[in-house]
C-alpha cells in the first residue's frame, strides 16, 4: 500500500529525514517511536503533503503513484489521513459542516453525487456512538475551546467519516486520560480491517497495549535503525533509547 | 515571496464578473455640475416647484462646503464637472408591464441574476431596479398595495406621494449633513420609496437593485423608508456597475423612519466594481445612511461590502425613543487596491436604548480596511447599553487592517463595551483542510464564512447564500 523509499526532506535548509525505507501492507499496524526530535512528525508532515517541507531525494509510493506529486488534498482524495497532533481551530465552522464539506469535496473529486443529508447524519450518530461522543459536539466551532481530550477524539471521529485507507495517528495519546484513550484505542480498533492500515507515531508504550502494532520501527536522526514486532516496544519502554544508540554506534 | 504568500497572491486575485456594459439607448445630460443641470433634471423628472426649490437650497449650502479628508483614504478626488449627473435608459413610453422592458435591459437582469419576471419567482421579494439615474422596474406592486405598502421609485412619490415625502424627505440626513449628502440632495436622480402603514407586516422582502450602466456618469440615488406605528419591513439592496478604468461616483443618501414600535432591517450586499489588480477604475462609493428610531423601535443595519474602490460609509441609529435599539453588522472585504473607511455611529438620546455592533473586516492584497464608529451616549440616555464586536482578518502580508473606535458618554448609568480581534488564515488552518480533502480555494472560503457567520445570520436565508458565494467570489478567483 504505501513504499517509502530512501526519503530525504528538509526544512529551512535542515536535513530531517536522512533516508527512511518503510513499507506497510493492507491490514498492518505499525508504529514508528524515537526520542524528540528524530523526525516523527516531519514523517507524517511529508507524507501527507504539507508544503514547507522539502523532499530533496527518495520516492513515496501509495498504490502504485507518486505521492510526491500530489497536492495535500489530492493525497486525502486517496484515502491518507492524518491525525494532527496538535488539531488547529477553525472559529464559526462547525464540526458538521466542516465535515461536511471535507465529505463531499472527496466524493467530488471521484466523481461522485454529495452525500444525502439523512444518511451522513446517521453515520454521524453511528460514530459519535462508537467514540462515546455528546450529540451537542456537531453544532461547536471545530477545535475552538475543546479541551485536549475532546480534539483527539475529534480527531478519530473524523477518520471514522472519512474512513482513509492509511492512517497516520500523529501522538493521539498525548493528552488524553486512560480513560479517553480506552475510547479512543477502542474507537481505532474497531475501524480496522484487512483493507486499511495505521501507523502510529508514539512516544509511549501505552497506546500499544491497546493498539497493538505488528511492526515497531525505531526512528533515530532521520533514519529508521531498529525494526520488530510489539515486543520491542517492550524493550524501550524498560531500557530507554541509550542501548539502541550503544547498539548501532551513533 | 514566501509559499503562503504566493499562495493567498494566487488565490485572492479574482476578477469581477458583473463588468460587462449593456449597450442600451441611453438619455444622457452634458457633463458638469450647475443650477442650470438641476433645473433641467427637475424638469425632466417633472418635479412640482418645492422639490426643485429644495433642490436648488441643497446646491447652494453645497457650494459653500469642501470635501472632507479625514477618512483612512486616499484618492484622487472626482472632478464633478466631468460627470453627467443624468443617465436614463430611453423608454418609448411609460412601463404598462414588465414585457415591455428594453430586452437588453432584461438581458442585463438575467445576467445579474436578478428576475424580475414575478412568475417565475419562486422566493419572495417585490424588487425595484434601478438603472442609472432612474428606476426601470417595480415587481408586486399590487399585492403591496392591497396592505396600504407602498413601494415604488422616489421620483413616483414625489408625484403620487408628496405630502409624505415632503414631511420626511431630509429629516435624518439633513441636507448640510456632509458634503456628498448635500450634493446628493441637488441632483439625486432616482431611488426607492417605501411606507408601510401603522400595525402592517410587510409580507415579503423588499428590495432594489442599483446598476451603473453608462461611462462618464455617476449614480446619486435616494432612498427613503418610512415604518409606521408598530410596522415591520425587512429591506434589501444590491448592486454592481460595468468594469471601467475611470472612476465613477456613487453618492447616495438612504433615510429611514422608525415610528413607534416599529421595526426595519436594511440588508446591503454592496458590489460595486472594485477596480482591476492594480488599481485602475473603479467605483468611490460615498454613502451616508441613516436610521430614526422612536419609543420601542428597532432598526438593524446589515451589510457585506464587497466592491468599490473606496467606500466611506456609516449607516447609523439616532435612538430617540426610550427602549429602542439599534444594530450594526458588517462584513467589508478589500482585495489588491481597495480601501474601505466603514463603521457606524450609535447615537443614544432616549432611555434605556440598546445597541449592538458587530464589525467583521477581511482585508487580502495591498488593501486598506478601516472600521470607524462613534457610540454617543446622551445625558438624558439613562441605562444605555452599547456593545462593540470589530474584528480583523488579514490575508497575506501586504495588506492593512485599522480600527478607530469612538466613545461619547455625558450619562454616568451608561455601560459600553468594546472587543477587538485582528487575526490572519495560518497556513496551519489551510492545510487542516486540505489534509480533510478540502482544496485551498475551498478552505479559505470556508474559513472566511466561518469567521464571517454572526454577520450572515442576520441576512434574510436567500440573500445569505448569495452573500457567502460572493465573499468567495472576491476572495477566490474562482470566477465562472
Amino acid at each position: 500500500m504505501l513504499k517509502i523509499n530512501d526519503l530525504h526532506a528538509s526544512i529551512e535548509g535542515n536535513e530531517i529525514l536522512k533516508g527512511i525505507n518503510l513499507e506497510i501492507k493492507p491490514g498492518e499496524v505499525h508504529a514508528i517511536m524515537g526520542p524528540n526530535g528524530s523526525g516523527k512528525s516531519t514523517l507524517s508532515s511529508v507524507v501527507a503533503g504539507r508544503e514547507e517541507y522539502e523532499v530533496s531525494k527518495g520516492t513515496i509510493d501509495f498504490e502504485g503513484e507518486d505521492l510526491l506529486d500530489l497536492d495535500p488534498e489530492e493525497r486525502a482524495h486517496k484515502g491518507i489521513f492524518l491525525s494532527f497532533q496538535y488539531p488547529i481551530e477553525i472559529p464559526g465552522v462547525s464540526v458538521t459542516n466542516f465535515l461536511k464539506t471535507a465529505i463531499n469535496e472527496t466524493r467530488k473529486a471521484k466523481g461522485e453525487e454529495a452525500m444525502p443529508a439523512n444518511i451522513m447524519l446517521k453515520k454521524m450518530r453511528e460514530k459519535m456512538a462508537l467514540l462515546e461522543m455528546d450529540k451537542g459536539f456537531l453544532s461547536r466551532s471545530l477545535n475552538e475551546g475543546f479541551s485536549g481530550g475532546e480534539k483527539k477524539r475529534n480527531e478519530i471521529f473524523q477518520m471514522a467519516m472519512l474512513e482513509p485507507k492509511l492512517a497516520i495517528l500523529d501522538e493521539t495519546d498525548s493528552g488524553l486520560d486512560i480513560d479517553a484513550l480506552r475510547i479512543v484505542a477502542n474507537g481505532v480498533n474497531k475501524l480496522k480491517s484487512k483493507d486499511n492500515a495505521v501507523l502510529l507515531i508514539t512516544h509511549y508504550q501505552r497506546l500499544l497495549d491497546y493498539i497493538v502494532p505488528d511492526y515497531v520501527h525505531v526512528l533515530y536522526n532521520g533514519r529508521i535503525v531498529k525494526s520488530g514486532g510489539k515486543d520491542l516496544a517492550l524493550q524501550l519502554e524498560e531500557k530507554g533509547y541509550d542501548w539502541i544508540k550503544e547498539e548501532m554506534a551513533i | 515571496m514566501s509559499s503562503e504568500e504566493k499562495l493567498l497572491e494566487e488565490v485572492t486575485g479574482s476578477e469581477y464578473k458583473y463588468g460587462f456594459y449593456t449597450d442600451i439607448e441611453s438619455d444622457k445630460v452634458p457633463a458638469g455640475l450647475s443650477e442650470d443641470v438641476i433645473r433641467i433634471i427637475s424638469a425632466k423628472k417633472k418635479e412640482p416647484q418645492w422639490m426643485l426649490d429644495w433642490r436648488l437650497d441643497a446646491f447652494h449650502k453645497f457650494n459653500q462646503m469642501t470635501e472632507p479628508d479625514w477618512a483612512n483614504v486616499t484618492y484622487q478626488k472626482p472632478d464633478l464637472q466631468a460627470i453627467s449627473f443624468y443617465s436614463a435608459p430611453v423608454q418609448k413610453k411609460k412601463l404598462g408591464s414588465l414585457d415591455e422592458v428594453d430586452p437588453e435591459l432584461l438581458k442585463t437582469f438575467e445576467k445579474l441574476g436578478i428576475s424580475v419576471d414575478e412568475q417565475k419567482r419562486l422566493t419572495n421579494v417585490a424588487i425595484d431596479v434601478v438603472v442609472d439615474s432612474v428606476s426601470v422596474a417595480t415587481t408586486f406592486k399590487k399585492t403591496l398595495a392591497e396592505k396600504g405598502i407602498i413601494f415604488c421609485p422616489i421620483s413616483e412619490a414625489i408625484q403620487e406621494h408628496p405630502e409624505l415625502v415632503k414631511k420626511y424627505l431630509g429629516t435624518v440626513v439633513p441636507k448640510t449633513d456632509n458634503y456628498y449628502a448635500a450634493l446628493n440632495s441637488a441632483v439625486f436622480t432616482d431611488g426607492s420609496f417605501c411606507y408601510i402603514p401603522k400595525g402592517v407586516k410587510c409580507p415579503m422582502e423588499l428590495s432594489t437593485y442599483f446598476r451603473i450602466n453608462e461611462g462618464g456618469t455617476g449614480q446619486f440615488e435616494r432612498t427613503l423608508l418610512i415604518a409606521d406605528e408598530e410596522s415591520y419591513v425587512s429591506y434589501l439592496e444590491g448592486c454592481t456597475a460595468p468594469s471601467r478604468d475611470e472612476n465613477q461616483l456613487h453618492a447616495a443618501v438612504v433615510e429611514l423612519i422608525a415610528m413607534d414600535g416599529a421595526e426595519i432591517k436594511y440588508s446591503t450586499v454592496q458590489n460595486w466594481y472594485p477596480g482591476d489588480a492594480n488599481g485602475k477604475g473603479g467605483v468611490f462609493n460615498f454613502v451616508t445612511k441613516r436610521g430614526i428610531c422612536e419609543k420601542n423601535a428597532k432598526i438593524s443595519w446589515t451589510q457585506v461590502e464587497t466592491g468599490s474602490a473606496v467606500t466611506w460609509k456609516y449607516p447609523s441609529c439616532i435612538l430617540k425613543g426610550e427602549n429602542s435599539i439599534g444594530e450594526f453588522y458588517s462584513v467589508a472585504v478589500t482585495n489588491n487596491h481597495q480601501q474601505a473607511d466603514t463603521g457606524t455611529k450609535m447615537i443614544h438620546l432616549g432611555k434605556n436604548t440598546k445597541s449592538t455592533i458587530i464589525s467583521k473586516g477581511i482585508c487580502a492584497g495591498k488593501s486598506n480596511g478601516s472600521y470607524r464608529g462613534l457610540v454617543k451616549i446622551g445625558p438624558r440616555a439613562e441605562n444605555a447599553r452599547n456593545f462593540s464586536q470589530c474584528d480583523s482578518l488579514l490575508m497575506g502580508s501586504s495588506c492593512g487592517s485599522h480600527t478607530f473606535p469612538y466613545i461619547e458618554t455625558q450619562n454616568k448609568s451608561a455601560k459600553v463595551e468594546h472587543e477587538a480581534t485582528t487575526s490572519k488564515i495560518g497556513e496551519d488552518q489551510i492545510f487542516y483542510c486540505n489534509q480533510r480533502g478540502i482544496g485551498t480555494e475551498e478552505a479559505i472560503a470556508l474559513i472566511v464564512n466561518g469567521y464571517c457567520k454572526d454577520v450572515l445570520n442576520q441576512l434574510p436565508m436567500e440573500f445569505a447564500v448569495e452573500a457567502q458565494k460572493l465573499l468567495a467570489i472576491s476572495l477566490e478567483g474562482s470566477v465562472g
